[in-house]
């Protein structure tokens, strides 16, 4: 699972740094849990505390030398929460990977809203992050709709994504965490995407007026609605 | 949350006002906003029934910009968000990158970065209590608060040149070695600190004024706090216990000893005691960290051109504010696909309708105060 405190003094490290003045950071978790929520840390131990290769051959020679490891990239991941997800969504569930130690799992738009009211109700993810969205413009659906989760009882991180098309629609997950109603608004802002049974989509950082979503990846950098700029603003150019 | 907005986008008579409400508008140019901050009021007399925060005026594109630098050439932006706490800002995001190509700062880098970005905690906390203070009617603290934060900004005006968008680290460490005399200034700052610290508690925590104008005003429960995802002092004053240099320790955080502050009721007066006693936390932590730094490089072997390999991080820090994460798309090129920022500020903004709600026009500076938010971070 992507259990941020073990990230800490994993593989990562130039030899140099693994000298052992650290401590692992375990011991702080108890006393960082907010509250006495009953599901047992499940898949944050079997962690390992440091990786064996990288330190020991290439360490005394020349300190500071670069770490070569091979570079962080996604693997599959399959854990006990994994199965139970799969278990309880089927192919909705499409892909679960773990990057850097981060575990992304991939579902259908279709059941995103009860994939998150599943998060929160059974796996304890109570507290949203972030909310935001990625364009990927040559893909056959190009956004990605992400959610950041954070479980207070379990003290982990768990990132849900989706892939929505564009004037394609997304359930709103406000009904689950209030904080998405101001992050669903600028993922619509910047990226249009509309999330349904949202209570108040609009624009939130630009103006109500404004055409054009500028964080598409079309939207040039210099690129402006001119006609709001002149309009309003009363010059010709923002730049 | 909020069924029943104030919005030009309704029909004509959803938008008809009792006999005794109207509406007032607070900012965008108001002292005690903060910045360019405006906020719909809807009153029934001197109560609040319901209220609308209107941002983006300051809104700069950082995330889009982010698309077209290198990753090093974003790392100033960051500094220009959180414009109060630039330190934290810049280590959120060097440690996100470094998290994203695989890399780890120096031992060294890493508890000089814990020891700026302490002082950074303390120099936004003596920010937010003087302009709080002065808000709500106290004139003083902002002379003392500014006394011991211009201590600070020498410090890192002696270490990078620069004393408010400092830049002060680089992704992979630290761009420039302490100067002669760094470890006994910091020591300095935080002896003197700890009898300062009891000078702001004498002219506030007993001040009858004080005390009525912050307890009891701009409640926020635990549940409502973790269900808006407020973060910062002011979950914790909620009675939350979390803290990300715990939960999930970064730089050297895990080497020290310190405690997180709590509150109970929730309400301004708390924030307020949670945000001192951070303080006294963080000076100590510069306190353990300063006797003992490391020697050896500061900054770890990455090479000049970064080209992450194609992935996603997200990484959280415990900025002065709360919850500062970074989220960084790498697609293999020297650019960053996309950045996303998690900003405290926004989030935390949210939860102003929840606290303002039933209380008097007089309380909104007071709660907008609390909430300690940094527009520049909220629009970005």
């Amino acid at each position: 699972m992507a259990n941020d405190p073990s990230e800490k003094d994993s593989g990562s490290t130039p030899p140099v740094t693994a000298g052992g003045s650290e401590t692992p950071p375990k011991t702080d978790a108890p006393e960082s849990k907010p509250d006495t929520s009953a599901a047992p840390p499940k898949a944050a131990a079997p962690a390992t505390p440091t990786k064996p290769e990288a330190p020991a051959s290439s360490a005394a020679p020349k300190p500071p030398a670069p770490a070569k490891e091979a570079p962080p990239k996604p693997v599959p991941l399959d854990n006990e929460l994994v199965q139970r997800m799969k278990a309880r969504f089927g192919d909705a569930l499409r892909e679960a990977t773990l990057d850097r130690k981060q575990a992304i799992i991939l579902v259908d738009a279709s059941r995103w809203l009860e994939v998150a009211r599943y998060c929160y109700d059974d796996e304890k993810f109570d507290y949203l992050v972030d909310l935001t969205a990625v364009d990927w413009p040559k893909r056959e659906k190009r956004f990605d709709v992400l959610a950041n989760l954070y479980s207070f009882p379990k003290n982990e991180r768990l990132r849900l994504k989706s892939h929505v098309g564009e004037n394609e629609a997304i359930a709103s997950v406000v009904s689950v965490w209030p904080v998405a109603n101001w992050l669903e608004r600028e993922a619509f802002d910047m990226f249009g995407i509309p999330f349904t049974g949202h209570p108040d989509l609009r624009r939130i950082l630009l103006p109500e007026e404004w055409q054009g979503f500028p964080l598409r990846k079309d939207y040039d950098i210099l690129k402006q609605d001119t006609a709001w700029v002149r309009e309003n603003l009363g010059i010709e150019s923002g730049q | 949350m909020n069924d029943s907005r104030i919005t030009d986008s309704l029909p004509p008579e959803a938008t008809v006002l009792g006999a005794d409400e109207i509406i007032l508008n607070m900012g965008p140019q108001h002292p005690s906003t903060h910045g360019v901050l405006r906020v719909k009021l809807k009153l029934d007399g001197e109560r609040i029934i319901d209220s609308e925060c209107i941002i983006g005026y300051l809104h700069r594109g950082v995330e889009k910009i982010a698309e077209h630098r290198s990753y090093q050439q974003f790392a100033p932006y960051v500094d220009r968000m959180d414009y109060v706490a630039a330190v934290s800002n810049g280590l959120g995001y060097c440690e996100a990158v470094e998290k994203l190509l695989g890399a780890e700062a120096p031992p060294r880098a890493r508890v000089v970065r814990t020891i700026l970005t302490e002082l950074q905690r303390i120099a936004s906390h003596l920010l937010w209590l003087g302009t709080h203070a002065l808000d709500i009617g106290a004139l003083t603290p902002l002379f003392y608060c500014f006394r011991e934060r211009e201590e600070i900004l020498k410090i890192f005006e002696k270490y990078c040149g620069a004393r408010l968008t400092t830049h002060a680290f680089r992704i992979g460490g630290l761009q420039y070695e302490t100067y002669d005399g760094f470890e006994e200034e910091v020591k300095r700052f935080c002896t003197d600190f700890e009898h300062r610290m009891d000078e702001y508690e004498q002219l506030l925590t007993e001040n009858r004024i004080w005390v009525g104008r912050t307890k009891g005003i701009g409640i926020l429960t635990s549940a409502d706090a973790i269900a808006l995802g407020v973060t910062g002092p002011v979950l914790r004053a909620s009675g939350v216990k979390w803290d990300i240099r715990k939960a999930m320790p970064y730089a050297a955080y895990d080497q020290y000893k310190f405690e997180i502050p709590t509150g109970k009721n929730g309400d301004t007066f708390d924030r307020y005691i949670v945000r001192l006693k951070e303080m006294r936390q963080s000076r100590l932590i510069c306190l353990q960290a300063v006797e003992n730094i490391p020697s050896g490089p500061i900054m770890a072997r990455i090479g000049k051109v970064l080209k992450p390999p194609p992935g996603e991080v997200y990484h959280g820090i415990e900025a002065p504010k709360g919850e500062l994460g970074y989220y960084v798309v790498s697609d293999g090129t020297t650019q960053p696909y996309r950045v996303r920022v998690r900003p405290p500020s926004f989030i935390n903004l949210q939860a102003f309708d929840r606290m303002a709600r039933g209380a008097l026009v007089a309380d909104v500076v007071a709660i907008i105060g609390t909430i300690d938010i940094v527009l520049g971070e909220v629009d970005r």
